[in-house]
């Protein structure tokens, strides 16, 4: 009894601390859907892997970046992160004022996320497969057709600083993942797949199919402009680029 | 039950967190030696005894990463730390090109639309280049298909393209390092299907550091600004 008991503390200061950095994670079957953008067959298949539940939160981030001093806001390199890496915090080690220890981790980039995922032994999400788990509401798995789904989303992008807000402050979805749409955009491991930015009017050779003009009229969904709208963003970044409103997630 | 499966979890989890670190410190410690007079100029070894020149003791620097750090900058492409297979088939770090002008390009070897231009404009620059006697200029062709794409096939694409010179590299890196590097030139790709990319035609530049110096977007366009900027900066 006593050890079971050693034990549970063990665990508890554990998960209390987030010292071993390991969040919930949610079991995502695997399927067949159509995105916005469809490749030559349209339809994408997705393997079964685990989500994060939640956002990384600045806990858990800071928690990475006193293991991993290279990603302390003054030791990265610029080649990594821009100026506004983790600039509302108040120093290397310490949040912001404003800032709650369990909001979700923002103004990171791309490389950051990156690194945090790997050193959990786990990676950023494909661009397919957070749209796969993304596409649900709180019942169905595939909810685009639903108008409130929509609208919930529409309503979200119009509301200010929701960054600030807790995870799980959102709704869970069919997966039982939290804070997909409601909190903050999310980095992907291959945002840089979608060719809707501008160089690429000039330089994409595959242009009749992925360019910006004809990428309105290529979207299979005339309807989900909240998808749209989360391409576009995906196609303005770049890979060391922070922002206000931006953090991320894992995935196994 | 549930007791055995926390702790096989505490222990996974402990062992995953302290393994993801131990690689760096490990890394950190890696000593290498020199001559203190420098006698054969920057050769380093990995084990400690005399300069086989002036048999003095050799001295220990510091590890390979850290030397380099301090010397590059935090904007340099030396700073990404994974591995590349040369068409060679020779393992390689993109640090290992310091020293050199590169001009870079992302390719795949199965490409019909774009790449065979940007590859005629990648020889045309190296043609013009080569007119200067600029021995220190490499060409870095970058494959965005690691699976396809290996050294074997690479060599073959490099003889078939009269680019087999020594003034010619390319890299085979793995789907995850070859995201990193696309990342870091800005360059955009999608797999359409198996042997099909929709990508950026984009050559870019870095001095012999490793900081980007110029960026060439588009296919077919004059060449001239790049021609001249890889001329410029060679000569620093």
């Amino acid at each position: 009894m006593n050890i079971i008991l050693k034990l549970l503390i063990c665990v508890i200061l554990f998960g209390g601390t987030g010292a071993n950095g390991q969040s919930e994670m949610a079991s995502i079957k695997g399927g067949v859907y159509i995105p916005l953008y469809g490749r030559d067959s349209l339809q994408v298949s997705i393997a079964d892997f685990e989500m994060d539940v939640y956002p990384v939160t600045n806990q858990y981030y800071l928690e990475f970046v006193k293991n991993y001093p290279k990603w302390r806001r003054s030791k990265v390199i610029s080649l990594f992160a821009d100026k506004s890496y983790l600039i509302k915090w108040a120093s290397d080690a310490t949040l912001g004022e404003e800032q709650a220890l369990n909001a979700p981790v923002t103004n990171v980039s791309w490389f950051a996320a990156n690194a945090y995922c790997e050193c959990q032994g786990k990676r950023l999400p494909t661009v397919d497969e957070w749209e796969y788990v993304a596409m649900a509401n709180e019942t169905q798995a595939d909810a685009r057709q639903i108008k409130t789904y929509n609208e919930y989303i529409l309503s979200w992008y119009e509301k200010p600083k929701t960054f600030n807000n807790t995870i799980g402050s959102t709704f869970k979805n069919y997966w039982k993942v939290y804070d997909l749409h409601g909190l903050v955009w999310e980095w992907t491991s291959d945002f840089n797949s979608v060719l809707i930015s501008g160089e690429s009017r000039k330089d994409v050779d595959n242009d009749s199919n992925l360019f910006c003009g004809s990428a309105a009229v290529g979207a299979t969904d005339l309807m989900n402009y909240a998808a749209f709208m989360r391409y576009a963003v995906r196609g303005s970044l770049k890979a060391k680029y922070t922002m206000r409103n931006l953090g991320f997630r894992c995935v196994k | 039950m549930k007791i055995v499966k926390i702790i096989v979890f505490l222990f996974v989890s402990i062992l995953s967190v302290t393994s993801c670190s131990n690689n760096e410190s490990n890394k950190d410690e890696a000593v290498i030696y020199q001559c203190p007079m420098k006698c054969e100029g920057e050769k380093t070894f990995d084990i400690s005894g005399s300069c086989s020149v002036c048999k003095m003791d050799l001295k220990p620097v510091k590890s390979t990463e850290n030397t380099l750090n301090t010397e590059i900058s935090d904007s340099s492409i030396f700073n990404l730390t994974t591995k590349w297979n040369t068409e060679e088939g020779v393992t390689i770090q993109l640090k290992e090109l310091k020293g050199k002008t590169l001009v870079m390009v992302m390719i795949y070897t199965t490409c019909k639309v774009a790449c065979p231009r940007l590859v005629s404009d990648m020889r045309s620059i190296e043609k013009q280049v080569f007119k200067r006697n600029l021995d220190d200029v490499l060409f870095v062709l970058v494959s965005i298909d690691p699976e396809t794409d290996t050294p074997k096939r690479l060599k073959e694409f490099a003889i078939e393209n009269y680019m087999d010179g020594e003034q010619w590299t390319f890299l085979q890196g793995t789907v995850s390092s070859v995201r990193e590097f696309a990342n870091v030139l800005a360059v955009k790709y999608k797999e359409i299907s198996p042997i099909d990319f929709s990508h950026s035609n984009i050559i870019s530049v870095f001095d012999k550091n490793g900081e980007l110096v110029h960026q060439q977007e588009g296919l077919g366009v004059d060449n001239k600004e790049t021609v001249s900027k890889i001329i410029e900066t060679s000569r620093k």
